[in-house]
């Protein structure tokens, strides 16, 4: 568990590139620190290691204040992952995936075995990358080996710095699918800074939306988009924050509340869906006129009903009037 | 033609002791150059004040024209009987030596990708460990690219060391010019040019081998 | 203040001391008497060296830009590695062979002295303004020719502000370089401040060698501010970093 206790930032002069920040992640969280550039998103990820000095407060994980820290070691003890991935040109990739345990004072045989076992965790086959430079890689296999440099040491705690942002829309949204995959085996506790709401979204379980080095919202997603607690985050999300939410829910959830319809026999050209698709999708699919209807089948291929964009529509309404109350997270802001 | 071969094969065995000099002097300054320079120049990315002061006070040294070096050296060598020869003239190469390879070496630290320096603090290295595994494997093209630009500088420049008895290729030349020997003026400036190429080429080899693959390009 | 903060203070000082402590010390030892007793003549010989500068410098100029400009039009810049590789190699021969070698052509005088230099000078002017108009970025001339620019209009209001200062770069190299090989120039009768400074070295006479060494080193020193002033002026702020930075060649 980490916990930022009034922690602050100043630069010379008085202008605060941190304020007073408050807030608690859980083990095993992804947490994404979200705002546009300038918000002090990143200096506030960077003080976690502390590679940005803590002017004022502190920074606890799991009880244990990281100012007390040898910063080499908490830094050994913590991963980094950053945009351009900053891997060593100098090394081979198997000299820059083993790093910090080769700093950590591993044996060779040890860190080759954890080279392996990393490597087949992205998918890379580690016999042909071994001898293989950052260069000669692309930007995807880049980003990759980056991030198992991070996990290398398996630390508990990984930081990541945009790792993602420098990617192309296709391929960032596959390494980010990977990635969640990877995480779901090493559950780490992860602090994520972002500018792109698309990702926080489908990333973390909750998010720090910032502006000018305070916290603006602290929260999950779905409380994010269905309660946005001033004007300057529901701009932020933008006037899309009700379909965006529709991201985060599936047929299923929708079946649960407000059930499915009959399916009508009369509309022949009708296309069939997964009860575990989610609803901003098959939203895009009734509205491509692809279909007036979609059937919706369970895991069994059983046929559960249809729905149809008049389900939906009041579904959303059902969710955008749910009491703040109802959804998690929200309560661990503090005033 | 033939008059020429003759001249090279009486004088081969003295042509080659200057060679070999010239060689000793280069040589010799050199190695002080680079462990001085390469020091300085890493010591300087620490303190940017100070590497202000010390490149513009080297590029001001490399601006005094060699010759005139000399002529400012001699009177203060004098007073530890060191006036003229092999000393002055090494301290001279030593001290024109330095921009190059103190400019080069400062830039190339300074010039390491800063996100690779964030990455190499963010794994948890400790200064002299990221300096050693990470900013000089990064830098030493450039540092080498420094040290052969020193290296065919003072090959020139030790020529003019011939005027204050530091011996070397200089004295075939000065010798031609006051004997009117062509001969010998043409055998100093190509043997000079021969040994500057040279030497920039097996420096260039060197660079490369140096280079760390993945940095090549 | 800081530690490093004290240190680069104390640094600077201590070479401005050094450099007070030497004029002191020359003063002192009337090493500077020649300049004022026969101020006839340290003017005649400062005169015969800004001549040997200048004149090989002008013809310098005048024959390496137009070639630079050539060698870099699309119709020739194919040949521009030969003219190159050419130039870097004559760069290697040694300034007093040049010196030297001009003899064999001209005889020894004040005009051999001059054409020496002036071969000697074409070299890294060339070579500068050729790397400055290769450094341009090419999407530059892109747009140019995009936005209907002829090809007159591309070369000086795209190529030569953004080569400028390269260009002033290859210059102060040049000039440099020259102040200090006129002083060899009294080799072969050149005259010239060298002519102080072999005296001084064949007497062992401190005073002749810093009363030519000195203002050879002052023109030097003053020719490289007065043409970086030039090149800071003339170049547009956003190009200049390029060229100071370190050479990878």
């Amino acid at each position: 568990m980490i916990s930022f206790k009034h922690v602050s930032k100043s630069y010379t002069g008085t202008e605060k590139a941190v304020n007073d920040v408050n807030f608690e992640v859980e083990q095993g969280e992804i947490v994404i620190f979200l705002g546009p550039s300038g918000c002090g998103k990143t200096t506030l990820l960077r003080m976690v290691n502390r590679l940005e000095t803590i002017t004022e407060g502190s920074i606890l994980i799991n009880g244990q204040d990281i100012g007390e820290l040898n910063e080499i070691e908490l830094r050994r003890k913590i991963g980094y992952v950053i945009q351009s991935n900053g891997l060593f040109p100098n090394m081979n990739i198997e000299e820059n995936v083993t790093i910090v345990p080769d700093l950590l004072g591993w044996d060779k045989k040890k860190k080759h075995k954890r080279y392996k076992e990393l490597m087949q965790l992205i998918g890379l086959d580690p016999g042909e990358y071994r001898k293989r430079f950052p260069n000669e890689l692309s930007g995807g296999q880049q980003q990759r080996i980056g991030v198992v440099r991070a996990l290398a040491a398996d630390p508990p705690v990984m930081l990541m710095d945009e790792p993602f942002g420098a990617l192309d829309p296709l391929i960032r949204e596959k390494i980010q699918d990977e990635f969640l995959q990877i995480q779901r085996e090493v559950k780490k506790t992860i602090l994520f800074v972002s500018h792109d709401i698309d990702e926080a979204i489908k990333m973390a379980d909750k998010i720090v939306l910032m502006r000018d080095g305070e916290i603006m919202q602290y929260g999950t997603p779905s409380d994010i988009l269905i309660h946005p607690k001033n004007e300057y985050v529901s701009q932020f999300i933008g006037r899309d924050r009700a379909i965006k939410h529709l991201s985060l829910r599936t047929i299923a959830q929708l079946q649960e509340e407000i059930g499915l319809v009959e399916i009508d026999q009369s509309i022949v050209d009708s296309k069939q869906v997964n009860v575990h698709e989610n609803l901003k999708d098959t939203l895009a699919m009734l509205l491509n006129q692809e279909a007036d209807q979609v059937i919706v089948h369970d895991d069994n291929d059983e046929v559960q009903g249809a729905i149809t964009i008049d389900r939906v529509q009041r579904y959303l309404h059902l969710e955008m009037r749910q009491k703040p109350a109802q959804s998690g997270g929200k309560e661990k802001v503090m005033e | 033609m033939n008059e020429y071969l003759e001249y090279l094969r009486i004088n081969a065995s003295y042509i080659w002791g200057l060679t070999v000099q010239h060689i000793e002097l280069v040589g010799i300054a050199i190695i002080i150059a680079i462990i001085i320079g390469v020091s300085i120049g890493i010591y300087l990315t620490t303190n940017e004040d100070l590497a202000e002061t010390v490149l513009a006070a080297a590029s001001v040294l490399l601006t005094i024209p060699s010759i005139a070096l000399f002529g400012i050296m001699i009177p203060f060598f004098s007073l530890i009987n060191q006036g003229i020869g092999f000393v002055p003239a090494l301290v001279a190469l030593v001290l024109y030596s330095q921009l190059p390879i103190i400019r080069n070496t400062y830039s190339a630290i300074k010039n390491v990708n800063p996100a690779v320096i964030d990455a190499a603090n963010g794994v948890g290295m400790k200064r002299r460990q990221r300096l050693v595994r990470v900013e000089i494997p990064n830098a030493l093209p450039v540092i080498m690219a420094g040290i052969r630009t020193a290296v065919v500088l003072n090959i020139g420049i030790g020529v003019i060391a011939a005027f204050i008895g530091a011996g070397g290729l200089g004295t075939l030349i000065v010798q031609g010019i006051t004997r009117t020997d062509m001969y010998s003026i043409v055998t100093g400036s190509i043997v000079v040019s021969l040994l500057a190429i040279i030497a920039d080429t097996v420096l260039l080899l060197i660079q490369k081998r140096l280079t760390p693959k993945g940095i090549e390009n | 203040m800081n530690q490093k903060k004290i240190i680069a203070i104390i640094v600077r000082i201590l070479l401005y001391a050094f450099v007070i402590g030497f004029f002191v010390y020359a003063g002192v030892n009337g090493y500077f008497s020649p300049i004022f007793e026969q101020s006839d003549t340290f003017w005649v010989l400062v005169g015969q060296h800004l001549n040997l500068v200048i004149i090989s410098s002008f013809l310098a100029i005048v024959i390496a830009l137009p070639l630079a400009v050539l060698f870099t039009r699309p119709r020739f810049r194919k040949y521009e590695w030969i003219a190159s590789n050419v130039a870097n190699l004559a760069q290697t021969v040694p300034s007093l062979a040049v010196l030297a070698l001009a003899i064999g052509i001209l005889g020894v005088g004040f005009k051999p002295a001059v054409f020496a230099l002036f071969i000697y000078s074409v070299l890294p002017i060339f070579r500068n303004a050729v790397a400055g108009f290769n450094s341009i970025n090419p999407d530059l001339i892109d747009a140019g020719k995009g936005m209907g620019m002829k090809a007159g209009q591309i070369f000086w209001r795209v190529e030569v502000p953004n080569a400028a200062y390269a260009i002033i770069g290859g210059l102060r190299t040049a000039v440099v370089l020259n102040i200090g090989t006129a002083a060899l120039a009294y080799y072969i009768g050149g005259g010239g401040l060298g002519v102080w400074i072999m005296t001084g070295i064949e007497l062992f006479d401190n005073a002749y060698l810093i009363s030519g060494a000195i203002p050879v080193t002052l023109m030097a020193i003053g020719f490289d501010y007065l043409l970086r002033g030039v090149g800071y002026v003339i170049s547009p702020k956003s190009t200049r970093q390029t060229a100071d930075t370190a050479t990878t060649t």
